[in-house]
């Protein structure tokens, strides 16, 4: 059975071996990220880097909410939607993540060194 | 019995390409009641018997075998025209192209597992272009593509290994039996 791997073969899967394990590689080394986007209303509110720890007030139609960043990390601390599915979507770590605030039209997205891809946009 | 009045006249090589079709759509099933882990991840042992009769009989061959077992068996499972159809042939065209191309390769250094695998790697590359620009146009699909490669890399050896032990050997009966004019 192994006689009928020819010498090219061996080399086509090697190469293959190492594709997959580059596809691996990339799934599993997430983008760290360096800024946040806060968004209101769908224009940008606010576009600032993860490296300083602070909060954010952002105002939106039901009320403020309070955007805090800390350690590299972000998230939505307070908001005044009804269910609050911002806020328990907990810290945010990795460019490409984001947390919506949809009822007070607040949305905090995650910035890397390059975009990987754009949650918010489909 | 009365004689049709419709006369369908076939050639030794239709009967052929029937014939193959008719063990490519076996495979088929036999996939089909496989379970896999993740929708979409088959062994696709259909395509020992594509890269049998590229071997033997040449690309056109092959290419028609693969599209009518894409066809019959499509028809057979009742999902003609859904979009699990439309992926299949949409990687089965992927995949002949691969092998139209693989066909430069030269045959002492490269043989049925290098095909099989490259084919195999087509045939997923070329379905999950058409599941994000038709399907799902979300760059989370992506996310899925390690896991179809690993697939594609083992069932491509395996088929690989499968189609050079029969393309040695004359164990198939049936695939070449007729010659074809």
């Amino acid at each position: 059975m192994i006689r009928s791997i020819k010498p090219g073969d061996w080399l086509v899967i090697l190469a293959s071996v190492f594709f997959v394990g580059f596809l691996f590689g990339r799934i599993w080394h997430a983008d760290k990220a360096q800024k946040v986007l806060i968004r209101k209303g769908g224009e940008v509110f606010e576009e600032v880097s993860l490296d300083r720890n602070r909060k954010v007030a952002v105002p939106g139609p039901l009320g403020v909410s309070l955007v805090v960043i800390s350690n590299g990390k972000a998230r939505v601390e307070k908001d005044p939607g009804p269910h609050q599915y911002c806020v328990r979507q907990g810290w945010l770590e990795n460019a490409g993540d984001a947390a919506i605030c949809l009822p007070n039209q607040v949305s905090v997205e995650l910035l890397g060194g390059r975009k990987r891809y754009d949650s918010l946009n489909y | 019995m009365i004689r049709s009045t419709i006369e369908i006249s076939s050639t030794s090589e239709d009967h052929h390409v029937a014939r193959c079709a008719a063990a490519a759509i076996g495979l088929s099933l036999v996939d089909a009641a496989i379970p896999t882990p993740i929708p979409g991840i088959k062994p696709g042992f259909a395509n020992i018997v594509i890269l049998i009769v590229l071997e033997r009989y040449g690309f056109r061959t092959a290419a028609w075998v693969s599209l009518l077992r894409v066809f019959a068996a499509s028809l057979l499972f009742g999902s003609f025209l859904s979009p699990g159809f439309f992926l299949a042939l949409c990687g089965a065209l992927s995949s002949l192209f691969s092998l139209f191309l693989s066909g430069i390769l030269p045959k002492r250094f490269f043989g049925q597992v290098s095909r099989s695998v490259i084919a195999a790697f087509a045939h997923i590359s070329g379905q999950m272009a058409l599941a994000y620009f038709w399907l799902i146009p979300h760059a989370g699909l992506f996310s899925l593509a390690p896991f179809f490669a690993l697939a594609a890399l083992v069932f491509g050896i395996v088929n690989g290994l499968a189609a050079s032990y029969f393309s040695e050997s004359e164990k198939v009966e049936g695939l070449h039996q007729v010659p074809i004019q």
